[in-house]
């Protein structure tokens, strides 16, 4: 399988809250500091793209926020805009009026047409090579699917016109596994992990994408090794704790509780982890990324996460 | 309000039982991945267990694991009793009934078509047009308003006592507040006539002209024809559909009505809460109760803990020399050490953890009447007896024993 970072667009999506959108930025980041020149692109633009890289708000128009590494927020309308000044060039486009209240109708009414729109940017952008990798913050897992199968439906529901006639690069581009590839990022719990099995069956069933990696988001590590968990369990007794206290002059108890919790917590997720395993195809590749027991936030956050992700991808 | 309290209550522990008495309707919301299903469906078998009366929790999470917890296999559209059974598995005998249902975007969008429609053939011609096909099935918004729509369904058969709904995840927290104003706007556009002025005569607005070259030469006309023959099947039954959204509004303002706000206390979901809470105070919704899920345990505040934690790491050579001996057979030096120094590493780094949530959790400025902290299960929920324990924190009690 050709790697997460060597194809030319990479979608990343996930179930809310398991932290896609520090993924999204980890592997742009890492991307950028890594000779390639990349556009981090966040869809449904809620703003968290700047909070990590401190720059102040992202617009359309991408801007370079570090060395090598764009970040733009998708804006459909703007999308529009841009598609009807490079296709159309007819003058009336000026004078349509409230274009913006007719497209959001049109949008509203006709399901497809925002994703399209939106896929539709990111391909024009891999096309047009002005950057080497396209990293898409894209849709939670509950819409991803109708994202990236937006230029199937559109073939659907539009037979002729312009768009129909546009969705066939854009679908050889999302089709070939060389130039376009899906992370999903999860967390070794319960529900995103059942997300990610069944949206990686709704990927190779419904889109022409292939799923490029699983990105397993704060792992919780390993207390105790072979035997030490005897051990642990030793120092839990009366006699032991007593003689710790005395020598430290403290109570351990919250202490061995709390490891206590970090063990139970670490064994249920690895069953989870385990059933994920199981669970998808062998052949798509599973990055681990630590929980971060941190207070920092922003981009030291972001450059902690692409650290460990370069270590995962074997660099 | 004389309630029966058998067991202790957390100090600081809000509950939520207070408001599920008084209220018909009680709306979960808040951020995607906060346990926000769980959370509506342990509320409501605590008030059928607790309180009594017909108790309904109306959920969009197709889980599976929700329908095993409750017994039921699989869950639909329509709604079913939890057996007596699955109470009685769990070891308690409930004072009313819970009964479950998940919400079928596209089966409930039918339904209200054919509630709607005039006649047959009207009905006959909606159901087969693509584009609403499209709308019923995948659009995302349609499943916002579709979910306030049923609820206001069922709340009017008069059926249950409670309702508890559990809402779906969606990209911006206020669209299914505002799902039914922009159903009834959207079919009240002008814009709309406007778009099927030429489907409907021969006559087309010269003003209007440019719009449909354009529109026309990206869209297609056999779309066009699509939205266009939509709107105007659609327009038959505009007066209802706009009525009965208005009404969907109304119950949700109505104050028989309460919303309450889940999240966990990590940054992200806990500013978009905040966000979610002030937008409710701001349309003069009730804001019923903010329940934080996943709270780590206090005592790893402790600072005497914290002392103790890293005693063990600094001096666990120490520590390991004389302990070593004291333990059961086997327990090298080495290996006590190494025990040691993680028990309090450990200690250290969730330490680091449960204190920025207490930070992040003073520093919560819309709280509401109520505060409701569950505590990080350390097990999954995946039966009624586990979503009861959860929700007996919901109710402010206390039974962890390590506390």
């Amino acid at each position: 399988m050709v790697g997460l970072l060597d194809r030319r667009l990479v979608f990343v999506t996930g179930k809310g809250g398991v932290g896609k959108t520090t993924v999204a930025a980890s592997l742009a980041l890492y991307a950028s500091e890594h000779g390639r020149r990349t556009l981090l692109c966040e869809v449904d633009a809620k703003g968290d793209i700047s909070a990590y890289f401190e720059t102040g708000p992202t617009s359309f128009a991408g801007r370079e926020v570090l060395p090598g590494l764009w970040a733009m927020s998708m804006d459909t309308e703007a999308s529009l805009r841009e598609y009807l000044k490079l296709n159309l060039r007819i003058p009336v486009v000026g004078r349509i009026g409230p274009l913006a209240k007719a497209f959001d109708f049109v949008a509203t009414a006709a399901p497809g047409v925002r994703e399209i729109l939106t896929v539709g940017k990111l391909c024009w952008e891999v096309r047009e090579r002005r950057y080497d990798l396209v990293v898409v913050d894209a849709s939670a897992t509950g819409h991803i699917v109708g994202q990236l199968a937006a230029p199937q439906a559109i073939n659907e529901l539009v037979r002729v016109g312009l768009i129909r006639s546009q969705t066939d690069w854009m679908l050889d581009i999302l089709s070939d596994p060389a130039q376009t590839g899906l992370a999903i990022v999860t967390t070794p719990e319960e529900m995103p992990v059942n997300e990610t099995m069944e949206l990686a069956v709704k990927v190779r069933e419904e889109t022409t994408v292939e799923l490029a990696a699983v990105v397993v988001n704060r792992v919780l590590p390993e207390l105790f090794g072979r035997g030490e968990e005897a051990v642990f369990e030793e120092l839990r007794r009366p006699a032991a704790a007593g003689v710790v206290a005395e020598m430290v002059g403290g109570d351990p108890a919250p202490v061995l509780e709390a490891a206590r919790l970090a063990v139970t917590l670490r064994r249920t997720r690895a069953g989870h982890l385990e059933r994920l395993r199981q669970g998808l195809d062998p052949s798509v590749p599973m990055l681990y990324l630590p929980y971060l027991f941190t207070r920092s936030h922003g981009l030291r956050t972001i450059r902690q996460v692409a650290r460990s992700l370069g270590e995962e991808l074997g660099t | 309000m004389a309630r029966s309290r058998p067991r202790r209550r957390a100090d600081d522990a809000g509950s939520l039982d207070g408001l599920l008495a008084s209220r018909e309707i009680v709306v979960a919301c808040g951020p995607g991945g906060v346990g926000k299903t769980t959370t509506a469906a342990a509320a409501a078998a605590m008030a059928a267990a607790r309180l009594g009366g017909k108790v309904l929790v109306l959920t969009v999470d197709p889980a599976r694991r929700l329908a095993d917890a409750l017994g039921l296999e699989g869950i639909g559209n329509t709604e079913r009793r939890v057996p007596l059974e699955t109470f009685v598995e769990a070891g308690v005998k409930p004072m009313g009934e819970l009964w479950a249902a998940m919400l079928d975007t596209k089966e409930s969008w039918d339904a209200l078509i054919r509630h709607h429609a005039p006649d047959a053939r009207t009905r006959e011609e909606i159901l087969a047009n693509p584009l609403y096909r499209n709308i019923a099935g995948r659009f995302v918004q349609s499943h916002d308003y579709i979910a306030m729509e049923r609820l206001f369904e069922i709340h009017s058969e008069g059926t249950y006592d409670l309702i508890v709904v559990d809402t779906p995840p969606t990209r911006n927290a206020l669209d299914f507040l505002d799902a039914p104003e922009r159903m009834a706007d959207f079919f009240s556009s002008r814009l709309l006539r406007w778009l099927i002025v030429p489907y409907r005569s021969k006559l087309v607005n010269f003003a209007s002209r440019p719009f449909y070259q354009v529109a026309d030469r990206i869209l297609g006309t056999q779309f066009l024809a699509d939205i266009a023959e939509f709107f105007i099947l659609f327009q038959s039954m505009y007066e209802g559909f706009v009525e009965r959204a208005r009404s969907v509004q109304r119950l949700l303002a109505d104050r028989r009505t309460s919303f309450i706000v889940v999240s966990t206390l990590e940054m992200v979901p806990l500013r978009e809460a905040e966000f979610f809470a002030q937008a409710l105070t701001e349309r003069r919704l009730h804001l019923g109760a903010i329940v934080l899920n996943k709270v780590l345990p206090s005592y790893l505040r402790d600072p005497e803990a914290a002392v103790v934690a890293e005693a063990l790491t600094e001096r666990a050579e120490d520590l390991a020399e004389a302990l070593a001996p004291k333990l059961g057979a086997g327990a090298d030096v080495a290996q006590v050490r190494r025990v040691l120094d993680e028990v309090g590493r450990s200690y250290l780094d969730y330490r680091v953890v449960a204190q920025r949530e207490a930070e992040q959790r003073s520093e919560l400025a819309a709280v509401p009447e109520t505060l409701v902290s569950v505590p990080y299960f350390e097990t999954d929920v995946y039966d009624l007896a586990g979503l009861l324990r959860l929700g007996a924190r919901l109710w402010g009690e206390d039974d962890d024993p390590a506390l």
